[in-house]
């Protein structure tokens, strides 16, 4: 089955299909990302929930944006859900375009756009604990 | 009421999906309510405020959505929508 390109998943991230899903002969550079945990002090993981009809079709929608701003581009993007440790990965972005400036640029742009507007939240969990802190 | 609406049926039914905090105001993440014609985004959140008082204490952090796209207040409503609230995303 195709990897779908943007997709709410519960499942382990892998970054190496994405990379290929927008892999093309015209495009010189593919930039791939890996969002993950951070190490915080009183923090052991991260539990993550997504709008994921909603999610999917915001990443699709920002992908398009993007596309009009820094010309053709090939995005793929794979947020996860649930409970995250630390150094577990949470986004998983691929971006192909013909010249590195833009594949760059779009995967930085990606990632803003996608905390301003993709319904995606995450709230700490303290070690031991099972919280519900906002973060 | 709904005079000048071309609607068929006078009642309009809706799905509302809250989250976070909004969910939790409410006990309940997925709800389904009908609505009279003309109804819109606000006047449904006001609907629901008079059920769980709580969810007013959320207006100043609430985001909305009809059908998976991000909604202003005024909207009005259609029969079939999925209509959200949710509080500021923090995804990535």
């Amino acid at each position: 089955m195709a990897t779908p390109r943007f997709l709410i998943t519960a499942e382990p991230l892998a970054l190496e299909p994405l990379l290929a899903a927008v892999a093309a002969a015209e495009h010189g550079a593919v930039v791939g990302f890996l969002g993950v945990v951070r190490a915080e002090a009183g923090l052991a993981a991260l539990d993550y929930e997504a709008y994921a009809p909603m999610a999917e079709r915001q990443m699709a929608a920002i992908a398009a944006e993007l596309g009009a701003r820094w010309g053709p581009l090939a995005l793929a993007a794979h947020h996860r859900v649930g409970r995250l440790a630390v150094g577990t990965p949470s986004l998983a972005l691929a971006v192909g375009a013909p010249h590195r400036a833009a594949a760059f640029a779009a995967a930085a742009a990606f990632v803003d756009r996608l905390k301003e507007v993709v319904p995606i939240w995450k709230s700490a969990v303290p070690p031991g604990g099972a919280g519900e802190e906002p973060r | 009421m709904g005079a000048g609406n071309a609607r068929v049926s006078g009642a309009l039914r809706v799905t509302v999906k809250l989250f976070g905090a909004f969910r939790q105001a409410a006990g309940a993440g997925s709800l389904t309510r009908s609505l009279a014609p003309g109804s819109t985004l606000e006047s449904l959140w006001l609907d629901l405020c008079a059920e769980w008082p709580a969810l007013a204490t959320l207006r100043a952090a609430r985001l909305a959505a009809i059908n998976f796209e991000h909604a202003r207040a005024d909207r009005a409503l259609a029969d079939g929508d999925e209509v959200a609230f949710f509080p500021p995303v923090s995804g990535g």
